[in-house]
């Protein structure tokens, strides 16, 4: 039964999604994208997080590096999009396992710790290094070049045709890491953080998993930042900015940690809830603040462990 | 050769001592209740922008400023740690970072919205805006003053843990929760007067700071707090030594850096952290037994 609701709501979700696509204006277009483009940065982190259950400081790093990735790629190498967001995986992932390979040794607050010192190392290079970064102005004007697959080019130029290409990117995102979480690799990943000792006794090589769960996020986080720059068509250093890292992680936690959907009505919440409340006051960093207490203090499950627990108190 | 390194050194020990402010308290408080408090940053900020208010506002002298700017910010912290920060002690890490990231997203926006968002051009100090010559150049007498105070505080700090009998006391709960708790220390107060101390240090370096900064903005909070974990981690979460000897390194590091490898100096300094976490994750300056 529980199963049948998931399906008919994934359903609706998706003919939800398509419909916005078809006949939204570029407004609501423009907002489902960044909704869409949080999830898969929010959903990636939450495998490294909500499941292992390691607090990273430094995945804007990762973000920003799928950014510039795509940026350099397009500017300097060739504008076919599906090569240059390849790239920013690619190199998104290269770096999470060069940072993740020295960050895995430590847990908790050394490894918070060590991930946020590496995150502005990467912030810090893009800062400086004027010649390639272009330093605090960033990278701009990246074209949306069509998708010319052969005998076919698909033109993404305009919001309603580039949404559908993120669309088709959450929607693979979001089956890949529900696939990574009914794995064995994912339920290795949660014995990680229930108890990594015991993990370790069973004879699992604790640290690699760790590693590969950092690399999996990082390479999302990627796809989350290159997807972000061909919408947005520019990117400054300040993507890398450890404030920034704090983004998925508040997303996650307004959702509901440890539940698959929560990342996802997490990014819902955070950039409908940033449209409302921008259009009364300016301070809207002070409201989301205190929505973030509020929840840390009263609702730890978020909106979805919280509506989980309303279903199953009154399905009694 | 010789003044221009003098003066970088004289530099990097003068902001070193800003960093030590924020980070003493930072690390007093981790000692004792094991949170790393993200919005001790703010804490400075606060610091720094009441003590200008009591200063343009009150029409107060600077040193009256210095004193009751941060006398206000630790009511804050009182309210922060009473409050708030009380309910997430038994919860997981996470929470308690995210909570005090929380504070700083309000606080931050609280200062935009009474102090606006824009930067405040700060006042001198009368008496002490001169500048005196070392080394055949100019060095301003303020910041030798802030070179003096470092170490007081350091020296105070010290002989309060070591030799007052509530120093012990706090040492007693920041080894062992559970035992202090049993023979009759009243750790819940403990901890509210620990936060509220560890705020006020970091006021103290923002009130300090007026004069120094020259412009007050609110990234000002933000910028200091990560110079902060920074030190703290060199020089061992939890070690007041090590975050003295920490904020001159980095101090001096990031002075350096920034005369004679400006386009690195950041860089430089996230690496000597990350070193230090990889290498001796227990801080460079901590005892070997801690």
């Amino acid at each position: 039964m529980n199963r049948w609701w998931t399906y008919i709501l994934s359903a609706l979700v998706l003919a939800l999604l398509i419909w916005i696509g078809l006949f939204s204006s570029r407004f609501v277009l423009y907002l489902s994208m960044r909704v869409m483009i949080l999830a898969i940065f929010a959903m990636g982190y939450n495998i490294l997080f909500g499941r292992t259950g390691l607090l990273s400081f430094g995945h804007a790093a990762f973000y920003a590096t799928g950014a510039y990735g795509v940026a350099l790629c397009t500017i300097h190498v060739h504008t076919h999009p599906v090569l240059a967001i390849s790239v920013g995986i690619a190199a998104a992932a290269l770096m999470a396992l060069i940072i993740g390979f020295f960050c895995v040794r430590h847990t908790e607050i050394y490894f918070a710790m060590l991930t946020l010192a590496f995150g502005m190392m990467v912030f810090s290079l893009m800062w400086n290094v004027r010649a390639v970064t272009g330093g605090d102005d960033g990278l701009s004007g990246i074209v949306r070049a069509p998708i010319n697959l052969g005998f076919i080019s698909i033109p993404i130029m305009k919001d309603s045709q580039y949404y559908f290409l993120v669309l088709f990117m959450f929607v693979l995102s979001v089956l890949l890491i529900h696939r990574i979480g009914q794995s064995p690799f994912g339920l290795v990943l949660s014995g990680i953080r229930e108890n990594h000792v015991r993990t370790e006794f069973s004879g699992l090589p604790v640290k690699r998993y760790r590693l590969a769960a950092f690399v999996i996020s990082g390479a999302f986080a990627g796809l989350a930042g290159a997807l972000a720059v061909l919408l947005e068509s520019n990117v400054t250093p300040f993507a890398a900015h450890w404030s920034r890292s704090a983004d998925p992680v508040l997303v996650s936690l307004m959702g509901g940690l440890q539940t698959f959907s929560g990342p996802l009505v997490g990014s819902v919440m955070f950039v409908v809830l940033r449209e409302v409340i921008e259009r009364f006051t300016h301070n809207w960093m002070l409201w989301f603040g205190l929505i973030l207490l509020g929840i840390i203090i009263g609702f730890r499950g978020g909106i979805v462990g919280a509506t989980a627990s309303l279903v199953k108190r009154y399905s009694k | 050769m010789v003044q221009s390194l003098v003066h970088v050194c004289l530099t990097g020990i003068s902001a070193g001592m800003f960093i030590w402010l924020v980070a003493s308290g930072l690390t007093l408080i981790f000692g004792v209740l094991r949170v790393l408090n993200f919005a001790h940053g703010s804490f400075y900020m606060l610091g720094a922008y009441l003590c200008y208010t009591f200063l343009r506002f009150a029409g107060v002298n600077f040193w009256l400023g210095v004193l009751l700017g941060p006398l206000v910010v630790c009511v804050v912290g009182y309210f922060m740690e009473r409050f708030l920060l009380r309910r997430v002690y038994p919860l997981e890490l996470p929470y308690q970072l995210l909570l005090t990231f929380a504070m700083v997203l309000i606080f931050d926006e609280l200062v935009k919205m009474i102090w606006g968002a824009g930067s405040i051009g700060s006042p001198t100090v009368p008496g002490l805006s001169g500048s005196v010559s070392i080394a055949g150049r100019n060095f301003p007498v303020y910041n030798l003053f802030i070179i003096a105070v470092g170490p007081l505080v350091a020296l105070g700090l010290w002989a309060m843990l070591e030799k007052l009998w509530w120093g012990r006391i706090i040492r007693a709960a920041a080894s062992d929760r559970e035992m202090a708790a049993a023979i009759g220390i009243r750790v819940p107060g403990l901890y509210t007067a620990v936060f509220v101390f560890g705020a006020w240090l970091s006021a103290l370096g923002g009130a300090l700071a007026v004069p120094y900064v020259g412009l007050l903005t609110t990234g000002m909070g933000e910028a200091i707090i990560i110079e902060a974990f920074v030190v703290v981690v060199i020089g061992g979460l939890g070690s007041l030594k090590g975050a003295f000897l920490g904020a001159l390194v980095i101090g001096l590091l990031t002075s350096f850096g920034t005369r004679f490898i400006p386009t690195l100096d950041m860089f430089l300094t996230f690496i000597l952290m990350a070193v230090v976490l990889l290498w001796r994750p227990q801080g460079f300056f901590a005892e070997a037994d801690r």
